[in-house]
């Protein structure tokens, strides 16, 4: 029987539908953001995402919210981590105190290339990638002993979760991919944002297999400008289906600005829905930088939250 | 081949100023293969240094060239390259226009003489049929896995050098950090399907022995 260190996990394997959000830990010395947002998705979510230096843009070190909102506000953290600004020892060392502070998800990540970030003179480090991250993590985990096979004292207690993209193409790629880290060792997988039904059945018909939980992306949308960030620019590839286009700039035609926002928490509701009943995801992961607060309703009105 | 280019002319004559006279050498393996400084551009150069330092200079530069077939010869270099320089007159300097390694072996031979770099090393690469574009191909890792990735290389060609990839900012077939430029990692998989070898792709490549590539590297052969 495998061992359950976390909330998280333990939901994930009990059938119930989970739901899980994402905070950045941001450009500054003030952690109240994070508290705050935390405190305000506590009641909704399983647990936070705490990014690291997301689009490569320099943060604060994610090991210190995500460690916060655990004893402050008493909400599970997945402490995300990426491979492009430490080398090894660096990671091994962030992932010992991470174990240390109670830390107990983990979301291995490769990290978005720093030329996207907003110190793009900076050195790549890239010495591992998400792959041997969590071979890495694995060897801590289950042997005991960090990459070379130096012993660790004390027990590492991580589950270690992936990304994977449902948008993208070719799917039999992206499925490849999640299978060398199946074959690893993973707990659990969190998707980019999807808006494409279609697309997030098929990738979830072919992840089944591997039996590991899923937790699909939902992104609600701010802006047309966001919108179309998504089609042209994000990293990655997100396809929107054009009723969604439509319904989002009707909304703005006929509402404005805030009426794009209403529309995408229905959206964003629906969607949840038909994961729910149509698919054997996990639960979802919703992600709303900035706007935490659309969370909660977006929660609220799929009804799956008793 | 090693990419090259060469530098510009101001640079090359603001280098050259305090000389009366120049032995131009050319090297007819990479860098003349790609027309950057083999035996025609030597020449040309050599034109080229007689004309501005008259004109802007306002001095009589002694020019001299030669070519050697391989700068990062040891042995040609010093044959090549010895009498020349017993001729030559005042102040003497020698602008290579070979590589790195073509300009540091001229300096190894003959330590009493300056070098100039007539040009910049870029690479190690080739120029593609499609688009007469030179491409790095490889970075010298020492530790050759092409065999294994279809005979594309992810440490010089994947932006993060991934051993694992694609990454998560791969973008219908795209690198996240040029939309213009292939992802290796689609490259890699495309060509592995075709050969039906898809089992090299799961395969799980363990993070690299950097100690391989700590420089200086030396070889002593086997």
């Amino acid at each position: 029987m495998k061992r359950i260190y976390s909330r998280l996990m333990e939901e994930l394997l009990s059938g119930k539908f989970v739901f899980t959000a994402e905070i950045e830990a941001g450009k500054t010395t003030s952690l109240d953001k994070v508290i705050e947002a935390a405190k305000m998705l506590k009641n909704y979510v399983t647990a936070i995402n705490i990014t690291d230096n997301p689009g490569a843009c320099a943060h604060m070190n994610p090991l210190v919210p995500a460690y916060v909102i655990q004893r402050d506000v008493g909400v599970e953290a997945v402490y995300q981590i990426t491979c492009r600004d430490r080398n090894r020892i660096a990671i091994i060392s962030d992932l010992l105190a991470a174990a240390a502070l109670g830390i107990r998800n983990v979301l291995a990540l490769t990290g978005d290339h720093v030329t996207m970030g907003d110190n793009p003179e900076a050195k790549p480090v890239f010495d591992l990638d998400s792959a041997s991250l969590v071979y890495l993590i694995r060897r801590m985990v289950d042997e005991g002993v960090d990459l070379a096979g130096n012993k660790i004292e004390g027990e590492v207690k991580f589950h270690v979760g992936i990304a994977a993209n449902p948008n993208a193409m070719p799917l039999e790629l992206e499925i490849l991919k999640i299978e060398r880290k199946v074959r690893l060792g993973i707990d659990f997988i969190q998707t980019q944002c999807v808006f494409d039904m279609e697309l997030t059945k098929e990738f979830l018909r072919e992840v089944k297999k591997f039996n590991v939980p899923v937790l699909v992306g939902i992104c609600p949308i701010r802006s047309i400008g966001m919108m179309k960030w998504y089609i042209k620019e994000c990293p990655g590839g997100i396809k929107i289906p054009m009723e969604i286009q439509e319904r989002l700039l009707t909304a703005r035609e006929r509402r404005g600005k805030k009426g794009v926002l209403e529309e995408s928490i229905e959206i964003s509701a629906e969607l949840i829905k038909e994961i729910r009943k149509t698919t054997s995801a996990a639960g979802v992961h919703i992600m709303a930088i900035g706007f935490e607060w659309v969370i909660p309703q977006i929660i609220e009105r799929t009804g799956l939250k008793c | 081949m090693i990419v090259l280019k060469q530098k510009p002319l101001e640079w090359i004559l603001d280098a050259v100023k305090n000389y009366d006279s120049v032995l131009i050498v050319g090297c007819n393996g990479c860098s003349g293969i790609y027309q950057v400084g083999g035996e025609k551009q030597a020449e040309a150069m050599k034109l080229l240094l007689e004309m501005a330092s008259e004109i802007k200079l306002k001095k009589n530069l002694e020019v001299e060239t030669c070519t050697v077939l391989r700068q990062c010869d040891r042995d040609l270099v010093a044959s090549s390259l010895r009498p020349l320089i017993r001729r030559m007159k005042g102040h003497k300097a020698i602008l290579s226009m070979a590589c790195g390694v073509g300009v540091q072996t001229i300096s190894e031979i003959f330590p009493e003489i300056p070098v100039i770099p007539g040009c910049d090393t870029l690479f190690i690469g080739m120029r593609t049929k499609e688009f007469g574009e030179f491409y790095e191909f490889c970075r010298a890792c020492g530790d050759c896995i092409l065999f294994e990735t279809g005979g594309i290389c992810p440490v010089t060609r994947c932006a993060k050098g991934l051993l694992n990839g694609p990454c998560g900012g791969m973008r219908e077939g795209k690198c996240e950090v040029d939309p213009e430029r292939d992802c290796a990692w689609v490259l890699i998989y495309e060509r592995l399907k075709a050969q039906g070898r898809l089992d090299l792709f799961i395969k799980f490549r363990p993070p690299r022995d950097h100690r391989i590539t700590i420089g200086p590297r030396v070889w002593r052969g086997e």
